[in-house]
Protein backbone atom coordinates (compact mmCIF):
# COMPACT_ATOMS: atom_id res chain seq x y z
CA UNK A 1 0.00 0.00 0.00
CA UNK A 2 1.17 3.54 -0.78
CA UNK A 3 0.69 6.49 1.55
CA UNK A 4 -1.09 8.34 -1.25
CA UNK A 5 -3.84 5.70 -0.95
CA UNK A 6 -4.80 7.26 2.39
CA UNK A 7 -3.36 10.78 2.20
CA UNK A 8 -6.39 12.37 0.52
CA UNK A 9 -8.90 10.72 2.85
CA UNK A 10 -10.09 11.56 6.31
CA UNK A 11 -9.12 8.91 8.85
CA UNK A 12 -11.78 7.17 10.93
CA UNK A 13 -10.68 8.66 14.24
CA UNK A 14 -11.26 12.17 12.87
CA UNK A 15 -14.57 11.41 11.21
CA UNK A 16 -16.60 13.45 13.70
CA UNK A 17 -18.64 10.38 14.70
CA UNK A 18 -18.91 8.59 18.03
CA UNK A 19 -20.25 9.49 21.48
CA UNK A 20 -19.81 13.10 22.66
CA UNK A 21 -18.18 13.95 19.35
CA UNK A 22 -19.08 17.64 19.65
CA UNK A 23 -16.35 17.93 22.29
CA UNK A 24 -14.37 14.68 22.11
CA UNK A 25 -12.64 14.25 18.75
CA UNK A 26 -11.10 10.88 19.47
CA UNK A 27 -9.96 8.39 22.08
CA UNK A 28 -6.64 6.59 22.10
CA UNK A 29 -5.12 3.85 24.23
CA UNK A 30 -1.43 3.08 23.86
CA UNK A 31 0.57 0.25 25.44
CA UNK A 32 4.35 0.14 25.75
CA UNK A 33 6.02 -3.29 25.74
CA UNK A 34 9.58 -4.63 25.64
CA UNK A 35 10.67 -8.12 24.72
CA UNK A 36 12.19 -10.28 27.44
CA UNK A 37 15.80 -11.23 26.81
CA UNK A 38 16.73 -8.02 25.02
CA UNK A 39 18.27 -4.78 26.25
CA UNK A 40 16.29 -1.56 26.01
CA UNK A 41 16.90 0.37 22.82
CA UNK A 42 19.40 2.86 24.27
CA UNK A 43 21.85 -0.05 24.72
CA UNK A 44 20.99 -1.99 21.57
CA UNK A 45 23.29 -2.16 18.57
CA UNK A 46 21.67 -1.77 15.17
CA UNK A 47 22.04 -5.54 14.76
CA UNK A 48 20.01 -6.19 17.93
CA UNK A 49 17.44 -3.59 16.88
CA UNK A 50 17.07 -5.43 13.56
CA UNK A 51 16.46 -8.71 15.40
CA UNK A 52 13.75 -7.08 17.56
CA UNK A 53 12.22 -5.44 14.49
CA UNK A 54 12.08 -8.74 12.62
CA UNK A 55 10.49 -10.60 15.53
CA UNK A 56 7.82 -7.98 16.19
CA UNK A 57 7.07 -7.28 12.55
CA UNK A 58 6.60 -11.01 11.90
CA UNK A 59 4.14 -11.40 14.76
CA UNK A 60 2.21 -8.18 14.16
CA UNK A 61 1.80 -8.82 10.44
CA UNK A 62 0.39 -12.29 11.16
CA UNK A 63 -2.37 -11.03 13.49
CA UNK A 64 -5.99 -11.13 12.45
CA UNK A 65 -7.11 -7.55 13.08
CA UNK A 66 -10.14 -7.63 10.82
CA UNK A 67 -8.49 -5.20 8.41
CA UNK A 68 -5.62 -5.12 5.92
CA UNK A 69 -2.35 -4.48 7.69
CA UNK A 70 0.74 -2.97 6.12
CA UNK A 71 4.28 -2.31 7.24
CA UNK A 72 6.43 0.76 6.61
CA UNK A 73 10.11 1.08 7.33
CA UNK A 74 10.49 4.43 9.10
CA UNK A 75 14.28 4.75 8.90
CA UNK A 76 14.11 4.11 5.16
CA UNK A 77 11.21 6.51 4.49
CA UNK A 78 11.60 10.01 2.98
CA UNK A 79 11.27 12.86 5.50
CA UNK A 80 7.99 14.04 3.96
CA UNK A 81 6.42 10.60 4.44
CA UNK A 82 7.55 10.55 8.05
CA UNK A 83 6.04 13.98 8.67
CA UNK A 84 2.81 12.78 7.09
CA UNK A 85 2.66 9.81 9.46
CA UNK A 86 3.18 12.18 12.42
CA UNK A 87 0.42 14.53 11.24
CA UNK A 88 -1.93 11.58 11.01
CA UNK A 89 -0.98 10.42 14.51
CA UNK A 90 0.23 7.09 13.16
CA UNK A 91 3.73 7.54 14.57
CA UNK A 92 5.30 9.92 17.09
CA UNK A 93 7.74 12.70 16.34
CA UNK A 94 10.31 10.71 18.33
CA UNK A 95 9.80 7.69 16.07
CA UNK A 96 9.91 9.73 12.88
CA UNK A 97 13.29 11.24 13.65
CA UNK A 98 14.84 8.55 15.86
CA UNK A 99 17.86 6.41 15.09
CA UNK A 100 18.44 2.92 13.78
CA UNK A 101 16.21 0.22 12.29
CA UNK A 102 12.58 0.95 13.10
CA UNK A 103 9.18 0.69 11.51
CA UNK A 104 5.43 0.86 11.90
CA UNK A 105 2.59 -1.59 11.31
CA UNK A 106 -0.65 0.13 10.34
CA UNK A 107 -4.19 -1.16 9.90
CA UNK A 108 -5.54 0.29 6.67
CA UNK A 109 -8.46 2.00 8.41
CA UNK A 110 -5.90 3.49 10.84
CA UNK A 111 -7.61 2.38 14.05
CA UNK A 112 -4.45 0.47 14.97
CA UNK A 113 -0.77 1.23 14.64
CA UNK A 114 2.28 -0.37 16.22
CA UNK A 115 5.59 1.46 16.35
CA UNK A 116 8.56 -0.91 16.52
CA UNK A 117 11.75 0.38 18.15
CA UNK A 118 10.45 3.76 19.27
CA UNK A 119 11.47 4.44 22.91
CA UNK A 120 10.34 0.91 23.81
CA UNK A 121 10.54 -2.12 21.56
CA UNK A 122 6.81 -1.98 20.91
CA UNK A 123 4.32 0.84 21.30
CA UNK A 124 0.91 0.01 19.94
CA UNK A 125 -2.24 2.06 19.95
CA UNK A 126 -5.91 1.82 19.14
CA UNK A 127 -7.62 5.04 18.07
CA UNK A 128 -11.36 5.61 17.73
CA UNK A 129 -13.53 8.63 17.05
CA UNK A 130 -15.48 10.28 19.87
CA UNK A 131 -15.43 9.05 23.45
CA UNK A 132 -14.80 5.30 23.06
CA UNK A 133 -12.09 4.50 25.60
CA UNK A 134 -13.70 1.23 26.76
CA UNK A 135 -13.82 -0.03 23.19
CA UNK A 136 -10.20 1.07 22.67
CA UNK A 137 -8.95 -0.77 25.75
CA UNK A 138 -10.87 -3.94 24.89
CA UNK A 139 -9.40 -4.01 21.42
CA UNK A 140 -5.81 -3.19 22.42
CA UNK A 141 -5.99 -5.84 25.16
CA UNK A 142 -7.04 -8.48 22.66
CA UNK A 143 -4.20 -7.50 20.34
CA UNK A 144 -1.74 -7.44 23.26
CA UNK A 145 -2.85 -10.97 24.24
CA UNK A 146 -2.31 -12.19 20.69
CA UNK A 147 1.22 -10.76 20.59
CA UNK A 148 2.01 -12.15 24.02
CA UNK A 149 1.00 -15.66 22.91
CA UNK A 150 3.97 -15.57 20.57
CA UNK A 151 6.53 -13.37 22.33
CA UNK A 152 7.50 -12.99 26.00
CA UNK A 153 7.42 -9.46 27.43
CA UNK A 154 9.80 -8.00 30.03
CA UNK A 155 7.64 -8.07 33.17
CA UNK A 156 8.25 -7.93 36.89
CA UNK A 157 5.61 -8.89 39.49
CA UNK A 158 6.52 -5.79 41.48
CA UNK A 159 6.84 -3.18 38.72
CA UNK A 160 4.63 -4.68 36.01
CA UNK A 161 5.59 -4.14 32.38
CA UNK A 162 9.18 -2.91 32.35
CA UNK A 163 9.69 0.14 30.19
CA UNK A 164 12.80 2.04 29.12
CA UNK A 165 11.67 5.09 31.09
CA UNK A 166 10.42 4.58 34.67
CA UNK A 167 7.63 7.11 34.05
CA UNK A 168 5.78 4.49 31.95
CA UNK A 169 6.30 1.57 34.33
CA UNK A 170 3.47 -0.69 35.53
CA UNK A 171 0.55 -0.92 33.15
CA UNK A 172 2.65 1.07 30.64
CA UNK A 173 -0.64 2.45 29.40
CA UNK A 174 -1.19 5.93 28.04
CA UNK A 175 -4.78 6.98 27.62
CA UNK A 176 -5.43 10.10 25.60
CA UNK A 177 -8.54 11.95 24.62
CA UNK A 178 -8.46 14.65 21.99
CA UNK A 179 -10.77 17.50 22.91
CA UNK A 180 -12.08 20.52 21.02
CA UNK A 181 -12.64 23.34 23.51
CA UNK A 182 -13.20 26.55 21.54
CA UNK A 183 -15.88 28.02 23.80
CA UNK A 184 -13.72 27.71 26.92
CA UNK A 185 -11.02 29.55 24.99
CA UNK A 186 -13.30 32.32 23.68
CA UNK A 187 -14.83 32.89 27.11
CA UNK A 188 -11.38 33.11 28.70
CA UNK A 189 -11.74 30.01 30.85
CA UNK A 190 -9.15 27.76 29.21
CA UNK A 191 -6.49 28.45 31.87
CA UNK A 192 -8.88 27.19 34.53
CA UNK A 193 -9.30 23.98 32.56
CA UNK A 194 -5.53 23.61 32.17
CA UNK A 195 -4.92 24.18 35.88
CA UNK A 196 -7.68 21.75 36.87
CA UNK A 197 -6.27 19.00 34.68
CA UNK A 198 -2.79 19.52 36.11
CA UNK A 199 -4.25 19.25 39.60
CA UNK A 200 -5.74 15.90 38.56
CA UNK A 201 -2.26 14.72 37.55
CA UNK A 202 -3.10 14.70 33.86
CA UNK A 203 -0.89 15.95 31.03
CA UNK A 204 -2.25 18.41 28.46
CA UNK A 205 -0.75 19.24 25.12
CA UNK A 206 -1.86 20.46 21.72
CA UNK A 207 -3.31 17.99 19.27
CA UNK A 208 -1.77 19.68 16.25
CA UNK A 209 1.39 21.70 16.11
CA UNK A 210 4.56 21.24 18.03
CA UNK A 211 5.10 20.79 21.75
CA UNK A 212 2.58 22.20 24.15
CA UNK A 213 0.96 24.64 21.79
CA UNK A 214 -2.73 23.93 21.26
CA UNK A 215 -3.50 25.14 17.77
CA UNK A 216 -7.14 25.29 16.74
CA UNK A 217 -8.35 24.85 20.33
CA UNK A 218 -7.59 21.13 20.21
CA UNK A 219 -6.17 19.65 23.38
CA UNK A 220 -4.88 16.21 24.11
CA UNK A 221 -5.41 15.02 27.67
CA UNK A 222 -3.45 12.02 28.97
CA UNK A 223 -2.85 10.08 32.17
CA UNK A 224 0.64 10.28 33.65
CA UNK A 225 0.46 7.71 36.45
CA UNK A 226 0.90 4.15 35.19
CA UNK A 227 2.04 2.29 38.32
CA UNK A 228 -0.28 1.17 41.11
CA UNK A 229 -3.48 1.85 39.18
CA UNK A 230 -5.14 -0.72 36.94
CA UNK A 231 -5.97 -0.11 33.30
CA UNK A 232 -9.69 -0.32 34.04
CA UNK A 233 -9.47 2.21 36.86
CA UNK A 234 -7.72 4.74 34.62
CA UNK A 235 -10.26 4.26 31.81
CA UNK A 236 -13.18 4.42 34.24
CA UNK A 237 -11.91 7.69 35.73
CA UNK A 238 -11.54 9.25 32.29
CA UNK A 239 -14.91 8.05 31.01
CA UNK A 240 -17.00 8.72 34.09
CA UNK A 241 -15.30 11.65 35.80
CA UNK A 242 -12.81 13.62 33.73
CA UNK A 243 -14.42 13.71 30.28
CA UNK A 244 -18.04 14.32 31.35
CA UNK A 245 -16.89 17.17 33.57
CA UNK A 246 -14.85 18.87 30.85
CA UNK A 247 -17.64 18.35 28.30
CA UNK A 248 -20.06 19.95 30.75
CA UNK A 249 -17.80 23.01 31.16
CA UNK A 250 -17.34 23.38 27.42
CA UNK A 251 -21.08 23.03 26.80
CA UNK A 252 -21.86 25.53 29.56
CA UNK A 253 -19.44 27.96 27.90
CA UNK A 254 -21.19 27.36 24.55
CA UNK A 255 -24.59 28.06 26.17
CA UNK A 256 -23.19 31.24 27.73
CA UNK A 257 -21.89 32.42 24.37
CA UNK A 258 -25.28 31.84 22.89
CA UNK A 259 -27.35 33.45 25.62
CA UNK A 260 -25.07 36.31 26.71
CA UNK A 261 -22.38 36.89 24.11
CA UNK A 262 -23.99 36.16 20.77
CA UNK A 263 -22.19 39.14 19.20
CA UNK A 264 -18.82 37.66 20.24
CA UNK A 265 -19.70 34.23 18.88
CA UNK A 266 -21.00 35.67 15.62
CA UNK A 267 -17.94 37.86 15.25
CA UNK A 268 -15.62 34.87 15.56
CA UNK A 269 -17.62 32.76 13.09
CA UNK A 270 -18.12 35.59 10.58
CA UNK A 271 -14.46 36.59 10.61
CA UNK A 272 -13.42 32.98 10.16
CA UNK A 273 -15.83 32.54 7.24
CA UNK A 274 -14.75 35.79 5.59
CA UNK A 275 -11.06 34.98 5.81
CA UNK A 276 -11.32 31.34 4.84
CA UNK A 277 -13.57 32.09 1.86
CA UNK A 278 -11.42 34.93 0.54
CA UNK A 279 -7.80 34.64 1.62
CA UNK A 280 -5.14 33.66 -0.90
CA UNK A 281 -2.45 32.82 1.65
CA UNK A 282 -3.23 30.95 4.85
CA UNK A 283 -0.64 29.49 7.21
CA UNK A 284 -1.26 26.16 8.85
CA UNK A 285 -1.68 27.81 12.27
CA UNK A 286 -4.18 30.37 10.95
CA UNK A 287 -6.19 27.67 9.19
CA UNK A 288 -6.46 25.60 12.37
CA UNK A 289 -7.50 28.67 14.35
CA UNK A 290 -10.17 29.77 11.87
CA UNK A 291 -11.54 26.32 11.06
CA UNK A 292 -11.95 25.77 14.78
CA UNK A 293 -14.55 28.55 14.88
CA UNK A 294 -16.47 27.06 11.95
CA UNK A 295 -16.44 23.70 13.70
CA UNK A 296 -17.83 25.38 16.82
CA UNK A 297 -20.63 27.02 14.84
CA UNK A 298 -21.66 23.79 13.11
CA UNK A 299 -21.55 21.82 16.35
CA UNK A 300 -23.64 24.42 18.17
CA UNK A 301 -26.21 24.26 15.40
CA UNK A 302 -26.28 20.48 15.40
CA UNK A 303 -26.17 19.79 19.14
CA UNK A 304 -27.71 22.91 20.73
CA UNK A 305 -30.03 23.92 17.90
CA UNK A 306 -28.27 27.29 17.81
CA UNK A 307 -29.47 29.84 15.30
CA UNK A 308 -27.70 33.20 15.07
CA UNK A 309 -27.12 35.35 11.96
CA UNK A 310 -23.56 33.98 11.55
CA UNK A 311 -24.46 30.36 12.29
CA UNK A 312 -27.36 30.59 9.82
CA UNK A 313 -24.99 31.92 7.16
CA UNK A 314 -22.52 29.17 7.96
CA UNK A 315 -25.24 26.57 7.62
CA UNK A 316 -26.42 28.17 4.38
CA UNK A 317 -23.14 26.92 2.94
CA UNK A 318 -24.90 23.58 3.07
CA UNK A 319 -26.39 22.72 -0.26
CA UNK A 320 -23.37 24.05 -2.12
CA UNK A 321 -21.42 21.28 -3.70
CA UNK A 322 -18.85 21.21 -0.95
CA UNK A 323 -16.32 18.45 -0.50
CA UNK A 324 -18.76 16.10 1.18
CA UNK A 325 -18.88 12.67 -0.35
CA UNK A 326 -22.68 12.64 -0.40
CA UNK A 327 -22.77 16.16 -1.77
CA UNK A 328 -24.97 17.31 1.11
CA UNK A 329 -23.01 20.44 1.88
CA UNK A 330 -20.89 21.63 4.72
CA UNK A 331 -20.64 19.18 7.58
CA UNK A 332 -18.38 18.56 10.54
CA UNK A 333 -16.67 15.86 8.48
CA UNK A 334 -15.90 18.42 5.77
CA UNK A 335 -14.35 20.79 8.29
CA UNK A 336 -12.39 17.91 9.84
CA UNK A 337 -11.16 16.95 6.40
CA UNK A 338 -9.93 20.51 5.86
CA UNK A 339 -8.13 20.41 9.22
CA UNK A 340 -6.29 17.25 8.24
CA UNK A 341 -5.70 17.69 4.52
CA UNK A 342 -4.31 21.21 4.81
CA UNK A 343 -1.55 20.21 7.24
CA UNK A 344 1.87 20.77 5.61
CA UNK A 345 2.90 17.18 4.83
CA UNK A 346 -0.63 16.21 3.68
CA UNK A 347 -0.68 19.16 1.29
CA UNK A 348 2.66 18.24 -0.23
CA UNK A 349 2.06 14.53 -0.47
CA UNK A 350 -1.27 15.10 -2.20
CA UNK A 351 0.25 17.74 -4.48
CA UNK A 352 2.94 15.27 -5.48
CA UNK A 353 6.00 17.29 -4.61
CA UNK A 354 7.64 19.34 -1.88
CA UNK A 355 6.61 22.99 -1.67
CA UNK A 356 8.11 25.96 0.17
CA UNK A 357 6.10 27.67 2.88
CA UNK A 358 4.62 30.42 0.64
CA UNK A 359 3.43 27.91 -1.96
CA UNK A 360 1.95 25.72 0.76
CA UNK A 361 0.04 28.71 2.15
CA UNK A 362 -1.30 29.51 -1.32
CA UNK A 363 -2.34 25.91 -1.99
CA UNK A 364 -3.97 25.64 1.42
CA UNK A 365 -5.98 28.83 0.83
CA UNK A 366 -7.05 27.57 -2.60
CA UNK A 367 -8.31 24.23 -1.26
CA UNK A 368 -10.23 25.93 1.55
CA UNK A 369 -11.77 28.52 -0.80
CA UNK A 370 -12.86 25.82 -3.23
CA UNK A 371 -14.44 23.77 -0.45
CA UNK A 372 -16.27 26.61 1.27
CA UNK A 373 -17.51 28.51 -1.74
CA UNK A 374 -18.83 25.51 -3.59
CA UNK B 1 -3.57 30.94 48.63
CA UNK B 2 -2.75 34.51 47.57
CA UNK B 3 -0.26 35.47 44.88
CA UNK B 4 3.10 36.32 46.45
CA UNK B 5 3.60 39.34 44.18
CA UNK B 6 0.29 41.20 43.95
CA UNK B 7 -1.08 39.80 47.22
CA UNK B 8 -4.55 40.13 45.68
CA UNK B 9 -5.39 37.43 43.18
CA UNK B 10 -5.46 33.74 43.91
CA UNK B 11 -2.22 31.88 43.24
CA UNK B 12 -2.87 29.25 40.59
CA UNK B 13 0.70 28.66 39.47
CA UNK B 14 2.93 26.87 41.93
CA UNK B 15 6.59 26.76 41.06
CA UNK B 16 9.00 24.41 42.73
CA UNK B 17 12.65 25.09 42.03
CA UNK B 18 15.51 22.94 43.17
CA UNK B 19 18.89 24.66 43.14
CA UNK B 20 21.89 22.75 44.47
CA UNK B 21 19.51 20.35 46.15
CA UNK B 22 17.66 23.18 47.96
CA UNK B 23 13.95 23.36 47.28
CA UNK B 24 12.08 26.68 47.05
CA UNK B 25 8.42 27.22 46.30
CA UNK B 26 6.80 30.24 44.66
CA UNK B 27 3.05 30.78 44.35
CA UNK B 28 1.81 33.22 41.71
CA UNK B 29 -1.39 34.22 39.97
CA UNK B 30 -1.57 33.83 36.18
CA UNK B 31 -1.22 37.57 35.63
CA UNK B 32 1.92 38.03 37.73
CA UNK B 33 3.43 34.80 36.36
CA UNK B 34 3.05 36.20 32.85
CA UNK B 35 4.60 39.53 33.95
CA UNK B 36 7.51 37.64 35.45
CA UNK B 37 7.96 35.77 32.21
CA UNK B 38 7.12 32.43 33.76
CA UNK B 39 6.09 30.09 30.96
CA UNK B 40 3.43 27.67 32.13
CA UNK B 41 4.36 24.28 30.83
CA UNK B 42 1.63 21.71 30.60
CA UNK B 43 4.14 18.95 30.19
CA UNK B 44 7.49 18.99 31.94
CA UNK B 45 10.25 17.64 29.71
CA UNK B 46 11.29 14.30 31.10
CA UNK B 47 14.97 15.25 31.26
CA UNK B 48 14.18 18.19 33.55
CA UNK B 49 12.05 16.01 35.76
CA UNK B 50 14.63 13.28 36.03
CA UNK B 51 17.61 15.49 36.74
CA UNK B 52 15.72 17.42 39.41
CA UNK B 53 14.51 14.24 41.07
CA UNK B 54 17.82 12.44 40.97
CA UNK B 55 19.62 15.51 42.30
CA UNK B 56 17.64 15.40 45.56
CA UNK B 57 18.10 11.71 46.10
CA UNK B 58 19.32 10.20 49.34
CA UNK B 59 23.07 10.37 49.80
CA UNK B 60 25.28 7.28 49.69
CA UNK B 61 25.43 7.37 53.49
CA UNK B 62 21.66 7.41 53.68
CA UNK B 63 21.61 4.40 51.42
CA UNK B 64 23.89 2.53 53.83
CA UNK B 65 27.07 3.00 51.90
CA UNK B 66 25.44 1.95 48.63
CA UNK B 67 26.92 3.91 45.79
CA UNK B 68 24.66 3.92 42.78
CA UNK B 69 27.03 6.29 40.99
CA UNK B 70 29.82 3.77 40.59
CA UNK B 71 27.59 0.82 40.02
CA UNK B 72 27.15 -0.45 36.51
CA UNK B 73 24.65 -3.05 35.36
CA UNK B 74 26.36 -6.40 34.68
CA UNK B 75 23.84 -7.10 31.91
CA UNK B 76 24.03 -3.89 29.89
CA UNK B 77 26.84 -1.81 31.41
CA UNK B 78 24.49 1.07 32.18
CA UNK B 79 25.20 3.56 35.00
CA UNK B 80 23.04 6.12 36.79
CA UNK B 81 25.11 8.83 35.17
CA UNK B 82 23.98 7.59 31.76
CA UNK B 83 20.38 7.44 32.96
CA UNK B 84 20.56 11.11 33.95
CA UNK B 85 21.87 11.95 30.55
CA UNK B 86 19.50 9.84 28.43
CA UNK B 87 16.41 9.65 30.70
CA UNK B 88 15.93 6.00 29.72
CA UNK B 89 17.36 2.81 31.20
CA UNK B 90 19.60 0.26 29.51
CA UNK B 91 17.82 -3.04 30.18
CA UNK B 92 15.05 -4.57 32.33
CA UNK B 93 17.62 -5.67 34.96
CA UNK B 94 18.45 -2.01 35.70
CA UNK B 95 15.29 -1.88 37.80
CA UNK B 96 16.95 -4.39 40.16
CA UNK B 97 20.51 -3.09 39.91
CA UNK B 98 19.58 0.57 40.54
CA UNK B 99 16.45 -0.22 42.51
CA UNK B 100 17.25 1.93 45.53
CA UNK B 101 18.27 4.95 43.49
CA UNK B 102 15.27 4.74 41.17
CA UNK B 103 12.68 4.30 43.90
CA UNK B 104 12.28 8.02 44.80
CA UNK B 105 11.78 8.84 41.12
CA UNK B 106 9.28 6.00 40.67
CA UNK B 107 7.37 7.11 43.77
CA UNK B 108 7.35 10.74 42.67
CA UNK B 109 6.15 10.09 39.12
CA UNK B 110 3.49 7.58 40.16
CA UNK B 111 1.90 9.45 43.04
CA UNK B 112 3.65 7.39 45.72
CA UNK B 113 2.81 4.03 44.13
CA UNK B 114 5.56 1.43 44.00
CA UNK B 115 3.67 -1.77 43.15
CA UNK B 116 2.08 -2.87 39.91
CA UNK B 117 -1.65 -3.26 39.93
CA UNK B 118 -3.11 -4.23 36.59
CA UNK B 119 -2.75 -6.60 33.69
CA UNK B 120 -0.46 -9.61 34.07
CA UNK B 121 0.83 -11.50 31.05
CA UNK B 122 -0.35 -15.11 30.87
CA UNK B 123 3.27 -16.29 30.69
CA UNK B 124 4.04 -15.07 34.21
CA UNK B 125 4.55 -17.98 36.67
CA UNK B 126 1.52 -18.91 38.81
CA UNK B 127 3.32 -17.83 42.01
CA UNK B 128 3.78 -14.29 40.78
CA UNK B 129 0.18 -14.12 39.63
CA UNK B 130 -0.98 -15.13 43.09
CA UNK B 131 1.20 -12.46 44.70
CA UNK B 132 -0.21 -9.83 42.37
CA UNK B 133 -3.77 -10.91 43.09
CA UNK B 134 -3.11 -10.70 46.81
CA UNK B 135 -1.53 -7.26 46.44
CA UNK B 136 -4.58 -6.05 44.53
CA UNK B 137 -6.95 -7.44 47.19
CA UNK B 138 -4.87 -5.81 49.92
CA UNK B 139 -5.17 -2.48 48.17
CA UNK B 140 -8.95 -2.88 47.82
CA UNK B 141 -9.14 -3.83 51.48
CA UNK B 142 -7.26 -0.67 52.49
CA UNK B 143 -9.68 1.40 50.45
CA UNK B 144 -12.71 -0.36 51.92
CA UNK B 145 -11.45 0.25 55.45
CA UNK B 146 -10.71 3.89 54.65
CA UNK B 147 -14.23 4.40 53.34
CA UNK B 148 -15.61 2.47 56.34
CA UNK B 149 -17.23 -0.15 54.12
CA UNK B 150 -16.74 -2.96 56.64
CA UNK B 151 -19.02 -5.39 54.86
CA UNK B 152 -16.84 -5.22 51.74
CA UNK B 153 -13.70 -5.34 53.90
CA UNK B 154 -14.86 -8.62 55.48
CA UNK B 155 -15.54 -10.14 52.05
CA UNK B 156 -12.12 -9.04 50.82
CA UNK B 157 -10.45 -10.55 53.90
CA UNK B 158 -12.17 -13.88 53.17
CA UNK B 159 -11.04 -13.72 49.57
CA UNK B 160 -7.46 -13.06 50.67
CA UNK B 161 -7.56 -16.03 53.02
CA UNK B 162 -8.78 -18.24 50.16
CA UNK B 163 -5.95 -17.06 47.94
CA UNK B 164 -3.20 -17.19 50.50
Amino acid sequence: MKLTDISDKLNEWFSGAGPMSDVVISSRVRLARNLAGHKFLSRCSNAEKSVILKKLKGVLMSLDLGDDVFYLSVDGAPVLNRRFLVERHLISQHHAFGKGPRGVVIARREFFTAMINEEDHLRMQVLKSGCQLSQCIDQINRIDDMVEEKLAYAFSPRYGYLTACPTNLGTAIRISVMLHLPALKITGQIEKFLNATRALGLAVRGLFGEGTEAAGDFYQLSNQITLGVSEQEIVHRFEHVVIPEIAEYENAARETLLSEQEYLLDDKISRAMALLKNAHLISSQEALFLLSHLRLGLNMHEHLGASTPAIDRLCALRGDHCADSKNEGLSIATINRLFMLTLPAHLQLNYGKELDSAHRDALRAKIIRATLSG
Amino acid sequence: MQCEICQKREATIHLTEITDGVRTETHLCEHCAAEEGVAVKSHIPINELLSSLLSVQPSDEELGGYSGEELSCPHCGFTLEKFREKAVLGCPYDYDVFGKSLLPLIKKTHDGNTKHCGKVPSRVPEDSKKQLKLAKLRQQLDEAVRSEDYELAAKLRDKMAEND
